[in-house]
C-alpha cells in the first residue's frame, strides 16, 4: 500500500494545483534556460555559417559585431594573394528597420559577395538563392515575408526569392541576405537632395585645388556618381573572410596578415568569443542572475510547500510512528509525495514548454543536457525542500496523538 | 499448553512518573503496582489530573517511567527510563492503542486502516486482506470497508480503530476514553465489544473511562487519585 499516493488521492485538487503552481515556476526557469541559450545560440548563428577561417577587420577593433569596423574592398584582392589563403570574401552587415504593410520590419542585412557568393550555401527551405546581380532578397522566416513578396529599402524595390530559417543576428533580428553592392546601396543611400549637394560641395572643393584646375576633366566627374570617380573608389566593407587551403595553419597565415599595419585579425573561434564575451555578455550575465535567482525562489517555495504537506500529516505520522512504524515508512511517505510533486511538477513544465516556446518572439532553445539538468536540480530540490519536513516528521513523538 | 498462558499481560512493579524538576518538578504517578491478566478487561478511573493519561502511555511504551520496571507477557521491557528491548518493534507487536477520537488516518479507507497496521508488523498481501476483512466483519462494519473515514459515524470510526488495533493480535489493548464522544447507547456497546475483543482474543484490556454508567461489562475497576492507585474492584464489587 503506497501511502503517499493515497494521500495524494485524497486531496488532489489541491495538488494538482500546487504541482501546476510549481510546474509554472519551472517552467520560468526551463525558459530563462533556454532564452540564455537562444541568445548564445541566435549570436553565433551567422558567425557559424559563414564558416570562414580567419576574420580580417579595422586595425585595432574587435570586427563587426563588436563595434564598428570598415576595411577597403579591395582587401579581398590582397588577402588573396597571401599563400595558404583559398578564398576570400568581402563581408557587409547592418541593420535596418523599416514599415512594411504598416508593421515595423527589423532586419540585419547580410552581403553576399555576388557574383561569387550567391548564398547557395544558405539553409533554404523555401525558394531559392540569388540569381542576379541586384534588387533579389533571401529572408528569415522571421521576417515574415513570402516568397514573391517585394520590399523597398533605399530607392529599389526587392524581391524575396528566398526563405530561410532560425537564421537570426545577435540582436534577435531576422537575417536577410542581398549582394553587397545592395547592401551597401541600402547602407549608403541618400534622397537625392542630399547627393546634389554632396556633389557640388564636392565639384567647389576639386575647383579650389590645384588638381581640379590643372584637369577639368577631374572637376567634370566630381558632378557624377561616387563609383565614376576613381579617386573616391568603392565604399569600405566590415570585414573580409578567408578561408584556407587544406592542412594550412591558420596560425601561419594571420602572421603574414598581421604585417600589414591597416587590419587585425581574428580566427574564426577568436570571433566567435569575442562575441560571445561583448555585445551578448552583458545580456548573458544579466539572466543567468535572474535565473539563478529564480532557482533559489523556486527551491525556497518548494520546502515550504513540502513542509506544510509534511505538518499537514504530523499527527498521522505520529499515529504511525505509535503503531510502530519504522522511520523508513515515514521518509518514504514524506520523499515519495515530494517526488511525485517534483515529477508532475516537471512534467507540466515540460508540456507546457513545448507548447508556448514557439510563440515566443526569440528563440528558446531547450537541449536535452538542460532537460537533464533540470531534471536533477528537481530532485535535488525535491530532497532538499523535504529534509525539513523529514526532520520534523522523524522527530513527532508518537506522544502527540495523545495530546 | 502454552507456557505464557499464565503470565499477565501487563506487570509494573513500583512504576513512578516524574516530570520537570527542582521547583516544578510533579510527581504524575507514583509507586504504582498493577497486573492485568490475558483477557482481563480492565477500567481505570480517576479525576482529571490524576495521572491517567501518563499510566496509560507508560504501559503503552510511549511515556518512559522515571522509576520502576514494566513487563510485557513476562518479559520485562522497561527499567526506569531504560528501554530493555527494541521498543517501536514492541508496541508494534505486543500493544494496540484506541483513543477518544478514531484517529484514522483520513487519506486510508476504512480497510485500509487496518490494512496499514498489518504492514507496518510485515503482514502484506492476501494473508493481510484477510484478515483486515475478518476483522471488520467481526465487528460489523465489512459493509463500509471501502469508505474513507470521513464517510462512517462515529460509532462506526471507532469500530475501525478497534479493528485496527486489534490487526497484529495484540497482547494488550489500551484505550484512552474510547466512549467519550459516543452516546450513551453506543457508547455501552463500544465498551462490550472491549468485554467480548478481550474475552475471545486474550488480549488483556485496560480503558481508561469517565464513562460510569457501563462498568458493569469490566471484570475489574481501579482508580487512581494523584497519581496513585487508590483501590481495585472486581467486577461485582465493583457496582
Amino acid at each position: 500500500m503506497n501511502l503517499a499516493i493515497r494521500d495524494i488521492r485524497h486531496k488532489l485538487g489541491r495538488f494538482a494545483l500546487t504541482a501546476v503552481g510549481l510546474g509554472l515556476l519551472l517552467l520560468i526557469v526551463m525558459g530563462m534556460g533556454g532564452i540564455l541559450k537562444g541568445i548564445e545560440d541566435d549570436a553565433t548563428l551567422l558567425i557559424d555559417a559563414l564558416d570562414a577561417d580567419l576574420w580580417v577587420v579595422q586595425r585595432d577593433t574587435r570586427g563587426p559585431f563588436a563595434e564598428l569596423s570598415r576595411v577597403s574592398a579591395t582587401l579581398e584582392d590582397r588577402v588573396r594573394s597571401v599563400p595558404g589563403v583559398a578564398g576570400s570574401r568581402r563581408f557587409v552587415t547592418h541593420t535596418v528597420q523599416r514599415v512594411h504593410n504598416e508593421q515595423p520590419l527589423r532586419a540585419m542585412l547580410v552581403g553576399l559577395a555576388w557574383p561569387d557568393d550567391r548564398g547557395d550555401w544558405l539553409p533554404i527551405v523555401e525558394g531559392r538563392s540569388l540569381s542576379q546581380a541586384h534588387y533579389e532578397l533571401v529572408a528569415d522566416r522571421s521576417l515574415n515575408l513570402g516568397v514573391g513578396e517585394t520590399l523597398r529599402l533605399g530607392k529599389d524595390e526587392y524581391t524575396v526569392v528566398g526563405i530561410v530559417n532560425e537564421l537570426v543576428g545577435s540582436g534577435g533580428d531576422g537575417l536577410a541576405f542581398v549582394t553587397i553592392a545592395d547592401a551597401q546601396a541600402i547602407q549608403l543611400d541618400a534622397v537625392g537632395e542630399a547627393t546634389r549637394l554632396e556633389r557640388s560641395s564636392r565639384r567647389q572643393r576639386g575647383a579650389r585645388q590645384d588638381l581640379g584646375q590643372t584637369q577639368p576633366g577631374l572637376l567634370e566627374r566630381a558632378e557624377g556618381p561616387a563609383s565614376l570617380n576613381p579617386a573616391l573608389g568603392p565604399p569600405p566593407v566590415s570585414a573580409v573572410l578567408v578561408n584556407l587551403s587544406p592542412g594550412v595553419d591558420p596560425e601561419f597565415v594571420r602572421s603574414s596578415l598581421m604585417g600589414w599595419p591597416d587590419i587585425s585579425v581574428y580566427t574564426g573561434a577568436e570571433q566567435r568569443n569575442l562575441l560571445l564575451k561583448g555585445p551578448v555578455d552583458r545580456a548573458r550575465r544579466q539572466i543567468g542572475l535572474f535565473r539563478g535567482l529564480l532557482v533559489v525562489i523556486s527551491a525556497i517555495l518548494m520546502a515550504l510547500i513540502l513542509y506544510t504537506l509534511t505538518l499537514e500529516k504530523i499527527h498521522d505520522i505520529a499515529l504511525l510512528k505509535l503503531m510502530g512504524a519504522k522511520n523508513s515508512m515515514i521518509l518514504g511517505l514524506v520523499l515519495q509525495e515530494s517526488f511525485f510533486l517534483g515529477a508532475i511538477a516537471y512534467g507540466i513544465a515540460y508540456f507546457l514548454g513545448d507548447l508556448v516556446f514557439p510563440f515566443f518572439p526569440r528563440r528558446v532553445i531547450v537541449t536535452n543536457d538542460m532537460l537533464i539538468w533540470l531534471a536533477l536540480a528537481v530532485v535535488a530540490l525535491c530532497i532538499a525542500g523535504s529534509s525539513l519536513g523529514i526532520w520534523k516528521a522523524i522527530n513527532v513523538e508518537p506522544n502527540e496523538v495523545l495530546a | 499448553m502454552n507456557e505464557h498462558a499464565n503470565t499477565p499481560a501487563i506487570e509494573m512493579r513500583g512504576v513512578t512518573k516524574v516530570y520537570g524538576s527542582g521547583n516544578t518538578r510533579v510527581t504524575a504517578i507514583k509507586d504504582i503496582d498493577l497486573t492485568i491478566g490475558k483477557g482481563e478487561v480492565v477500567a481505570l478511573l480517576g479525576p482529571s489530573g490524576s495521572g491517567k493519561s501518563t499510566l496509560l502511555s507508560s504501559i503503552g511504551l510511549i511515556n518512559p517511567p522515571t522509576a520502576g520496571r514494566i513487563m510485557i507477557n513476562g518479559t520485562p521491557v522497561m527499567d526506569g527510563p531504560n528501554e530493555l528491548v527494541n521498543i517501536r518493534r514492541y508496541r508494534r507487536e505486543h500493544i494496540g492503542f484506541i483513543f477518544q477520537k478514531s484517529n484514522l488516518i483520513p487519506f486510508l479507507t476504512a480497510i485500509e486502516n487496518v490494512l496499514v497496521a498489518l504492514a507496518i508488523a510485515g503482514t502484506t498481501g492476501r494473508s493481510a486482506k484477510k484478515r483486515a476483512t475478518q476483522l471488520l466483519e467481526s465487528l460489523g462494519i465489512n459493509d463500509r470497508a471501502n469508505n474513507l473515514p470521513s464517510a462512517l459515524s462515529g460509532g462506526q470510526q471507532q469500530r475501525v480503530a478497534i479493528a485496527r488495533a486489534l490487526a497484529n493480535n495484540p497482547s494488550l489493548l489500551l484505550a484512552d476514553e474510547p466512549t467519550a464522544a459516543l452516546d450513551g447507547k453506543l457508547g455501552r456497546q463500544v465498551m462490550e465489544l472491549f468485554r467480548d475483543v478481550g474475552h475471545n482474543s486474550g488480549a488483556g484490556v485496560l480503558v481508561v473511562t469517565h464513562d460510569q454508567r457501563a462498568l458493569d461489562v469490566f471484570d475489574r475497576t481501579i482508580h487512581l487519585e494523584d497519581g496513585v492507585l487508590t483501590n481495585q474492584h472486581e467486577a461485582s464489587a465493583a457496582h
